[in-house]
């Protein structure tokens, strides 16, 4: 079976114009969001209190409520459903630094008498830790960006380095936009989810370039443009069919991993979707446009190969006059 | 059905010469290996290395703690300040106003005769700097003195809580320093809240034994009077444990502490109620019958974590060194007391800085979830692989079948802790790791296209694939490692299937699958059957 055919070339440089609107439109879109609405940090970065509890029938939310009410330790929590009517979250800021007894102790105590239930889960940070990982994350979304940044600049160039880290930009940015849109709490996890959109954005563009890298060698074409057409018509099925596979297990995971896997999950499906327009639609335009030239790049090549040639002939020579 | 047909026929063909190959032994190496160091995971044998499974999955409790360790220094400076106190009574040297702050000690020297003896005193305490000013001396601790009580502190705590746990019954626990002054604390296989609880208790529990003679001659007035005025008299006010309005006032100095108990265990009283019996050491028993024979009509207080336990009467000297304490214990209070004691106290409080716990319930809902999730994906995969390219994604699923028993085999052999992010990893693996062979083959498929020998188109096919195959992996690894270096907890389980699975999914999907071509193809070149073997026409 085949998606496509390689019997023509598609012009997508002829529709970058369009796609930097959207792509602007959209990472526009994503900031305002991000700055009317904010991102919603969860307990691993704000520091507070989740406690997952699972009750034996539907959950009296609305009796749980009132028993919280009863202690100003519980001012600003809030209740919510998580994954089906029986099982609840409650969200509170605050966290305590008592080892014996901990918040999650006294919401246990607070809640007797609205049914049975079960504490399944308890997640104290202190406002410390959370500092500190949100510390860590930021950290380490930067480092992952300068290393990726270092490599592709290494094993290609600059410009190619500067396109892809757009590109990368672009689509964290779409999914932090995302993430705030539908309210999702930022924890680990949903870092965890980010950086491999940068694994996986990347790994998009790079297989582009390298057909661009290759194209470019190749000594007959001398515009741009058409090489990036023909390398991104001819990569066409390989990033269809790679998004694919990936948007299948993304999806599954998404749908059947469970109510706490779902941030991470939700997050990826954004990212595989947005990562691969955007190493067709973001990361080979900019290469254009940084006005990357092919006949540059051929003579400095072909110095390239003379200088090698020369250093091969001074060695011959050295040798042979050793001899 | 079409392709089952065609199947059957492979193994007429297979009279032609099929060439083995390095790439071929070495990827039967690799599936050999994977399918032995995997089966102890796959099948829960008795023996053999498995991979563990994550708090998140298997459910427990995963803390935090950091240590207050100024509150060492402080007790530092504070039992330095008695000795001076101590050693100025003994000598019969005035001295006045001495107070003590977080590092340093101060007093006022009224005769400047004795200056020589009681700085000669002073210079001898260890890690400490002796300033005067005037008529005043001070005392501090230096600096390094400060860093090195602080990191003993905090040893110190790790070193107690390890022992308490160890003897509470639970397997492996997990006490480790992160950081300099924090304390990782992981236990797994806790089943219930009280269970947790209890367990949180007997961590945190001071467990500071001390034996304190109630000053009888001031007694009396204990509830006339404030902390100030007994202080005066070098006493402390101390509430009884039961009841708190109960107070006792005892000598502020302490006739022994824990430190010198040898064994703690529970007993029962004649009542059958649970108490607590201690040994103490040769020393300690020497100084605790010298004190009862001289201290007979007069009473003890059994003090632990300042609280008064007991009072009892001395009514005879007490030799060979043992006691009981006595409060209204269950059985269960009682011998996770006794644990605490045994263990010794803890030097410094600690106190929660994180804590994520995880109900066994949870754990395995989350198995069952993340094993969904992973089979469905799986099974997408390999349809789709299988349909879209006939032999050729057949080929590549066998690499991604190896793909996952050396994943879980190379975990199992470290000994990983396969978390929630971790299965997440392997089915974000199970998409990705088939790239590489939808690359190649979408290279092959080109280069047949162009006319090329099934050889060329084959070798060609590989050679052009490798560089974006390697740059895209690598700047993936990059990701991952970052994610590794400052993850946390359950994210590193992410970060390790994620590089792990990479790393293999090069020795399979490239070095696997193209020793599997070049034996076959041969095969290949005689069906000239491209739609069976590439999903391609011509």
């Amino acid at each position: 079976m085949e998606f496509f055919k390689y019997t023509r070339t598609f012009n997508f440089m002829g529709k970058s114009k369009l796609a930097m609107v959207l792509s602007v439109l959209l990472v526009v879109a994503s900031y305002s969001i991000l700055f009317t609405k904010g991102l919603n940090y969860g307990v691993d970065f704000a520091g507070g209190t989740v406690v997952q509890i699972k009750y034996d029938t539907t959950a009296p939310i609305d009796a749980m409520r009132k028993k919280l009410k009863n202690d100003t330790l519980f001012d600003g929590s809030s209740i919510s459903e998580f994954g089906s009517p029986d099982e609840v979250v409650i969200r509170m800021k605050r966290s305590s630094s008592n080892v014996t007894t901990d918040i999650g102790d006294v919401t246990r105590a607070a809640l007797k008498g609205t049914g049975n239930f079960e504490i399944r889960r308890v997640d104290i940070v202190g406002p410390t830790v959370g500092a500190e990982l949100k510390e860590k994350g930021l950290m380490s979304l930067v480092l992952a960006i300068l290393g990726i940044l270092v490599y592709v600049a290494f094993r290609f160039e600059w410009r190619f380095a500067v396109a892809s880290i757009v590109a990368l930009i672009h689509d964290v940015s779409i999914a932090l936009g995302a993430i705030t849109l539908v309210g999702l709490d930022v924890n680990l996890d949903v870092l965890a989810a980010l950086l491999t959109i940068l694994g996986y954005s990347l790994n998009d563009t790079i297989i582009v370039f390298d057909r661009i890298r290759e194209g470019v060698t190749n000594v007959k074409n001398v515009e741009l443009k058409d090489i990036i057409n023909e390398s991104v018509t001819r990569t066409l099925a390989r990033t269809t069919l790679t998004s694919l596979t990936t948007f299948f297990v993304v999806f599954t995971l998404f749908m059947f991993g469970g109510e706490i896997i779902h941030p991470f999950a939700f997050t990826l499906l954004v990212g595989v979707v947005v990562g691969t327009y955007s190493s067709i639609f973001v990361a080979s335009p900019i290469l254009m446009w940084f006005g990357f030239n092919v006949k540059h790049y051929h003579a400095k090549l072909a110095q390239k190969t003379k200088r090698e040639a020369e250093k091969q002939k001074m060695r011959d020579q050295f040798e042979s006059g050793m001899m | 059905m079409t392709l089952f047909l065609k199947l059957q026929k492979i193994p007429l063909q297979r009279s032609t010469r099929m060439k083995l190959n390095y790439r071929i032994v070495i990827f039967a190496l690799a599936i050999v290996f994977g399918v032995v160091f995997s089966i102890p995971s796959l099948l829960q044998t008795e023996g053999g290395k498995k991979v563990t499974l994550g708090l998140d999955l298997q459910g427990g409790l995963h803390m935090l703690l950091g240590v207050k360790t100024e509150e060492a220094t402080m007790s530092r400076i504070k039992s330095i300040a008695a000795s001076i106190k101590h050693f100025a009574e003994r000598n019969d040297i005035l001295i006045d106003g001495l107070t003590v702050d977080a590092t340093s000690v101060k007093f006022e020297l009224l005769d400047s005769d004795d200056a020589s003896k009681i700085k000669e005193f002073l210079s001898n305490i260890e890690g400490s700097k002796v300033g005067v000013n005037g008529a005043v001396l001070s005392l501090s601790l230096t600096p390094k003195e400060v860093l090195k009580t602080k990191k003993d502190a905090v040893n110190q705590a790790i070193e107690t809580i390890r022992n308490r746990l160890d003897q509470f019954g639970l397997s492996e626990p997990v006490v480790a320093k992160q950081g300099k002054e924090k304390i990782l604390v992981q236990l797994a296989g806790i089943k219930t809240q009280e269970e947790e609880q209890r367990a949180r208790e007997l961590i945190s529990r001071a467990a500071k034994l001390e034996l304190m003679a109630v000053d009888e001659d001031r007694n009396a007035r204990v509830y006339q009077m404030g902390d100030m005025d007994a202080a005066e008299y070098g006493d402390v006010i101390l509430s009884d444990v039961k009841n708190p309005k109960e107070k006792y006032l005892v000598r502020e100095i302490p006739i022994l502490d824990g430190g010198m108990l040898t064994d703690a265990s529970m007993g029962f009283d004649q009542n059958n109620r649970p108490l607590i019996n201690f040994k103490l050491n040769a020393e300690g028993a020497e100084i605790f019958g010298d004190f009862t024979g001289r201290s007979v009509g007069k009473r003890l207080a059994v003090v632990l974590d300042g609280k008064v336990y007991s009072a009892p009467n001395i009514n005879e000297r007490i030799g060979g060194g043992s006691g009981q304490i006595s409060g209204n214990y269950t059985v269960m209070e009682a011998k996770d007391l006794a644990i605490a004691l045994r263990s010794g106290a803890l030097l410094a409080p600690i106190y929660l800085m994180e804590k994520r716990s995880v109900g066994p319930s949870l754990g395995a809902d989350s198995i069952k979830a993340s094993m969904v999730a992973l089979l469905g994906g799986f099974a997408l995969v390999i349809l789709f692989m299988m349909f879209y390219y006939r032999l050729a994604g057949v080929i590549a699923n066998i690499a991604l079948i190896a793909n996952l028993l050396i994943l879980l085999a190379v975990m199992s052999l470290f000994g990983a802790t396969l978390t929630l992010p971790g299965m997440a990893g392997i089915v974000l693996t199970v998409g990705m790791a088939v790239d590489a062979n939808v690359i190649i083959s979408e290279r092959i498929r080109e280069l047949i296209y162009e006319g090329k020998s099934m050889h060329k188109a084959i070798e060609d096919g590989y050679a052009n694939a490798m560089r974006a195959i390697l740059d895209a992996n690598i700047t993936t690894l990059i990701a991952s490692i970052v994610l590794y270096a400052y993850g946390t907890g359950a994210i590193k389980g992410f970060a390790i299937t994620m590089s792990i699975g990479i790393m293999a999914s090069m020795l399979t999907a490239i070095l696997g699958t193209h020793g599997i071509y070049q034996m076959l193809e041969s095969t290949i070149k005689k069906s000239k059957n491209n739609k069976l073997w590439f999903g391609i026409k011509g």
